[in-house]
């Protein structure tokens, strides 16, 4: 049995009540969306704040609309409603596939995807009991000096693990952020920094309110690939999320690839658009980008799964999502 | 009284909650830090909804929160602030096991039981939105359900079972008496536990 520590919950019908009520609570306070990270996260006593606000009676963040140009996707929409969105799956179906693989379905019922792009970093000795972390001796991102992943380390390096984010990275997704100062609109390639401890470039009383998808090019394709333990309910153990931009005549114009899973922010692959451009997407191609991200992907032991293993699955993962995008 | 005394603490901050639970409009007074299933189990005595992991990852304590199937464990309890709730004792609509319950009794879908009241309420909204599921859809459906006792194979069953009686307006008996006189397997048909198991109560 794992309590919650006392707290008082908040229910704002608008961004601006929401808003109000995290300004007035400043340094105490904590917003809940689906609060399938955040209430494990409490019951492990990772966050204790006195108030809790939650976003979900607030119509403003839930709606998923379509326009000539893109998606607009309300931050509270539940990862099931955007996994089944019959527009998202035929438009953007890297992103509705990513949703469609996070946890199990009673989570993807109440969690959103905004709680997912803000998810809060994973490590094996950091998602722990109280007691299990106190044992063990505190580490850098939760009351403690030392880091148990990468020893004499100063920096926390556990592992962003949305599901989401990664896939949302090549889509060119921006985020809209409403804050006590107004609004702002960041790219999500601007969002995460490489602090495991908090990767997020968001202000104590901002809110995500919606995310911007833009209508991809007729030309260009995304996947989105999963590495977990069980198919069923599991974190990732590596994400990739691959674009290819094709020209008139089918050469590559340009490929990107981001991964994640490994450090504490989802990383667009170097080089990987000059080794493609200008040629066909032929099984060489493939074999030498899968080489190519092997050797810059380095998963660490901040997750109870062997590193070298998830390594060697690197090029795996790129051979799945290239031959998805050649079928 | 209290079901439970020594799990409430005087010194709790309060606050009203009021809900439907099993068809039954509630106004109770609940610590304001309490989930959903703690509310359920320590304040309305509700315990076959259980507690297993109580952090997202077992699916025991799966309950319908208007209608869709959710981990009661993870939901702070003002978020079923005028909605309706059923868990494992309201899945029957009378005094006797539902179709699917009594089809979980007769396979032997339940052995320890601690997964039933969340598989079953995964498995009703399945049924409620799919009356002929295949295996995949009810693999599906249940793939955030943790079972260590049956393999699964029984739990199939018996929602296939359950899915034709109803289609059919059949007792779930007369079902899996056909389906077994018609493999090689003679085992003759008994119903493997207690009901409690399958009704929660
Ligand atoms: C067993 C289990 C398995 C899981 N598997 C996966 C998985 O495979 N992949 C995966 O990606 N996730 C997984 N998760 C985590 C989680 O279910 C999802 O990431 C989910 O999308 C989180 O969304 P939420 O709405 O529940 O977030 P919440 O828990 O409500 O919030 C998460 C964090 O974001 C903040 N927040 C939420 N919404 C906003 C907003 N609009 N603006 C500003 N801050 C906000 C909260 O304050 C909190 O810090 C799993 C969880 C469990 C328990
Ligand atoms: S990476 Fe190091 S500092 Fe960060 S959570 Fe893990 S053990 Fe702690
Ligand atoms: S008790 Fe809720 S998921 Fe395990
Ligand atoms: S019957 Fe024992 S866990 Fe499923």
């Amino acid at each position: 049995m794992l309590r919650l520590h006392p707290y008082e919950y908040h229910r704002p019908e608008t961004v601006d009540e929401a808003i109000a009520l995290l300004v007035e609570h400043s340094g105490d306070v904590m917003p809940i969306a689906g609060g399938t990270d955040l209430v494990p996260n409490m019951k492990h006593k990772l966050f204790t704040p006195g108030h809790l606000v939650s976003l979900r009676g607030i119509a403003e963040m839930q709606d998923i609309a379509e326009d000539d140009d893109g998606f607009t996707i309300g931050a509270t929409a539940s990862l099931d409603r955007v996994a089944r969105d019959a527009r998202a799956l035929r438009a953007l179906p890297s992103l509705a596939r990513a949703c469609s693989l996070v946890s199990g379905p009673q989570l993807r019922r109440m969690g959103t995807i905004g709680g997912n792009v803000c998810l809060d970093t994973r490590c094996t000795y950091y998602n722990q009991t109280l007691f299990w972390r106190k044992a063990l001796g505190y580490c850098l991102k939760k009351d403690g000096t030392a880091c148990h992943v990468v020893k004499g380390g100063t920096r926390c390096v556990a592992a962003h693990s949305a599901d989401t984010a990664t896939a949302l990275l090549p889509l060119e997704a921006e985020l809209r952020i409403v804050g006590p100062d107004g609004e702002r609109t960041t790219p999500i390639t601007a969002f995460f920094t490489s602090d495991g401890v908090w990767n997020r470039r968001m202000e104590p009383g901002e809110l995500l309110v919606s995310i911007r998808v833009p209508r991809p090019a007729s030309n260009t394709r995304h996947s989105f690939q999963k590495l977990r333990a069980r198919d069923s309910i599991d974190f990732p153990m590596l994400n990739l999320a691959v674009r290819v931009d094709f020209s008139e005549d089918h050469l590559v114009a340009d490929l990107q690839m981001v991964a994640s899973a490994m450090g504490s922010y989802p990383r667009r692959l170097g080089k990987m658009g000059v080794v493609a451009a200008g040629r066909w997407l032929t099984a060489e191609l493939i074999d030498q980008l899968a080489q190519e991200a092997f050797r810059q992907c380095h998963p660490l032991d901040n997750m109870p799964i062997d590193a070298e293993w998830r390594r060697a699955m690197v090029p795996v993962l790129v051979r799945r999502a290239l031959s998805e995008i050649t079928d | 009284m209290h079901p439970f005394p020594g799990l409430v603490s005087g010194r709790d901050m309060r606050e009203i909650i009021r809900f439907t639970v099993n068809g039954d409009l509630t106004e109770t007074g609940v610590p304001t830090h309490y989930t959903l299933l703690e509310t359920l189990r320590y304040i309305l005595g509700l315990t076959g909804s259980k507690q297993g992991c109580d952090k997202g990852d077992c699916g025991a304590c799966t309950v319908l929160l208007d209608g869709e199937a959710v981990l009661s464990c993870l939901l702070p309890v003002q978020e079923a602030e005028g909605r309706s709730v059923i868990t494992v004792e309201g899945l029957a609509a009378g005094p006797h096991p539902s179709p699917l319950q009594d089809a979980f009794d007769l396979t032997g879908a339940a052995q320890c039981g601690f997964c039933t009241p969340g598989i079953l309420c995964s498995a009703s909204q399945l049924l409620s939105e799919n009356q002929s599921p295949n295996r995949e859809d009810i693999a599906q459906a249940l793939s955030g359900n943790l079972c260590r006792c049956t393999g699964y194979t029984k739990i199939f069953e018996a929602v296939e079972v359950a899915a034709e009686a109803t289609r059919l307006g059949l007792a779930p008996a007369d079902v899996l008496t056909a389906r077994r006189s018609s493999d090689t397997d003679s085992s003759t048909l008994a119903h493997f536990q207690s009901p409690q198991i399958v009704t929660g109560k």
